[in-house]
């Protein structure tokens, strides 16, 4: 198999993986405080987490590029500071990503956390079990779908973004070049062939990932049912 | 000793309610609140633990001041020693009976602790099982063994006998009795049932719309109104069939239907679908005891 086609996948996984990791712990503080928060605070948060289901990625890719150019103050202090660049680089296509698929690591997190009858954390609470160990010992537990849900559609979406990934990242081989750019790069250059052989693993996985959702989460079902 | 004087404005669905309660436990005491549902028993039961805050007033447990809203104290239920009992238990469906009744005792003492109290309310065998493979008793049993576990300074418990039928209730009312006498918990019970009440405790706080309209024992409290020197039963009826001169009624009282002899002239008022009330007085009916 061409040396391309198997760098292109290998990084389209290793960006959706990465992705999906930092969403999840990133994504439990924020659900949980979405989940539970009586702020006024709170719907001016969960609109900016849904922005990007709405938001034409092209939008939030251009303002992303903008903002960590290393000639925008923000931009420049990450390059000076930390050498870090996020235009055209690896690590800016893991924070596009990131930013991209918030809301499909906090949505399903958020609906389990919400789904937990309140007086299992209130039985914690008198019996002194604190926050930290009734969230890992008693309320995770119980959303293993939530999780399984939040986890499985950011990795399928981070694997099928295309609009910030092209803004942020471009199309540098082995870097930035995700397998959805890489289709219109080919087909751009009239390789149908090519085109067609990501395309359809794409269809492959994507339809492969959520089918296995939906049978735990089946198999999640029946057995709270039994 | 627990101190308990707050009060809360309630919002109910017959508008707002005031909730005001005075009272003093003394330590080991089984004390109920009893009353009609949405008269502030639970909130009054969860303004002790800590998970409804009381507008104003204070509840000093053993000296030390759990609320009090005149010095800005609120104790988070984390910091309050309370066992509480939810009316649906609220058991951790992910955790076994023994991890249940454990999670909150340190590491060290949790083994002695568990299978003490395992054996105690008659849980050994299904230490290992989890809530959603136990019946209503055995559930109600592994929430009061959790709740038992810290050897709280109250405990609390909010109708935990509802859900049951009667056998399991009235087996369960003893191992509570039982598990009072062996721990000596301060005990605040939330009731609806009054046979519980005599049963269970020593003291009882009746409750209407908010306030407390009588206490004392139950003896003192309701053997005035509640219970009289007749027998009396709502029903209604739902057959009446001519037999010689008088007629028999056929009327449903709870889930029992009962047969009364009624004259040709009381038979005239009576109708099937009709509510009626049955009275006997004190020297004439016979007392038997029930088949369990």
């Amino acid at each position: 198999m061409n040396p391309d086609f198997i760098q292109t996948m290998i990084l389209t996984f290793q960006v959706a993986g990465i992705t999906t990791i930092i969403l999840l712990v990133l994504g439990i503080p924020l659900s949980y405080w979405l989940a539970y928060t009586r702020n006024r605070g709170k719907a001016v948060v969960e609109t900016l987490v849904s922005m990007p289901l709405v938001l034409p990625p092209t939008v939030l890719g251009f303002y992303l590029l903008v903002f960590f150019s290393p000639v925008n103050p923000v931009g420049g202090w990450l390059d000076s500071w930390f050498n870090l660049r996020l235009v055209f680089s690896f690590e800016g296509v893991i924070v596009g990503s990131v930013l991209f698929s918030l809301p499909f690591m906090i949505h399903p997190l958020q609906s389990g956390f919400a789904a937990i009858p309140p007086n299992l954390r209130e039985a914690a609470a008198t019996l002194g079990i604190s926050r930290v160990k009734t969230l890992f010992t008693i309320l995770l537990p119980n959303m293993k779908p939530g999780i399984l849900a939040g986890c499985v559609l950011s990795f399928a979406h981070t694997v099928g973004e295309f609009g910030v990934v092209l803004m942020v990242g471009g199309n540098i081989p082995g870097e930035t070049r995700m397998a959805s750019i890489a289709i219109y790069d080919r087909v751009e250059a009239l390789d149908y062939s090519t085109a067609h052989q990501y395309a359809f693993v794409l269809f492959a996985i994507t339809f492969a990932t959520l089918l296995l959702v939906y049978i735990v989460n089946r198999r999640f079902a029946r057995m709270e049912l039994a | 000793m627990i101190e308990i004087a707050v009060s809360k404005r309630l919002h109910t669905a017959e508008g707002p309610m005031d909730l005001l309660f005075n009272g003093i436990i003394g330590k080991g005491e089984f004390i109920t609140l009893f009353g009609p549902s949405g008269a502030g028993k639970t909130t009054l039961l969860r303004m002790v633990a800590g998970l409804t805050l009381p507008d104003a007033g204070a509840i000093v447990v053993n000296g030390q001041a759990w609320f009090d809203s005149t010095r800005r104290i609120n104790l988070s239920p984390r910091q309050r020693s309370i066992g509480m009992v939810f009316q649906d238990y609220a058991l951790f469906p992910n955790l076994t009976v023994a991890e249940n009744i454990g999670i909150a005792l340190p590491k060290e003492k949790r083994s002695t602790i568990v299978s003490e109290l395992l054996e105690v309310a008659g849980l050994q065998e299904l230490a290992g099982r989890k809530p959603d493979k136990l019946s209503g008793g055995q559930r109600q049993r592994v929430a009061l063994a959790r709740a038992l576990a810290l050897k709280p300074a109250i405990l609390l418990l909010d109708e935990p006998l509802s859900a049951l039928d009667l056998q399991m209730r009235l087996k369960l009312q003893d191992e509570l009795l039982y598990l009072h006498q062996r721990y000596q918990p301060t005990t605040l019970l939330v009731s609806h049932d009054l046979s519980e009440v005599f049963r269970l405790s020593r003291r009882v706080f009746v409750l209407d719309r908010g306030e407390v309209t009588r206490s004392g024992s139950p003896t003192e409290v309701f053997s005035q109104s509640k219970i009289s020197n007749k027998f009396r039963f709502n029903g209604e009826v739902v057959h009446i069939k001519p037999s010689g001169v008088v007629y028999i009624v056929h009327v449903l009282v709870g889930q029992d239907v009962v047969q009364v002899i009624a004259s040709e002239q009381e038979r005239a008022s009576l109708t099937v679908g009709k509510r009626v009330l049955i009275a006997s007085k004190a020297f004439n009916p016979l007392i038997m005891t029930l088949e369990e």
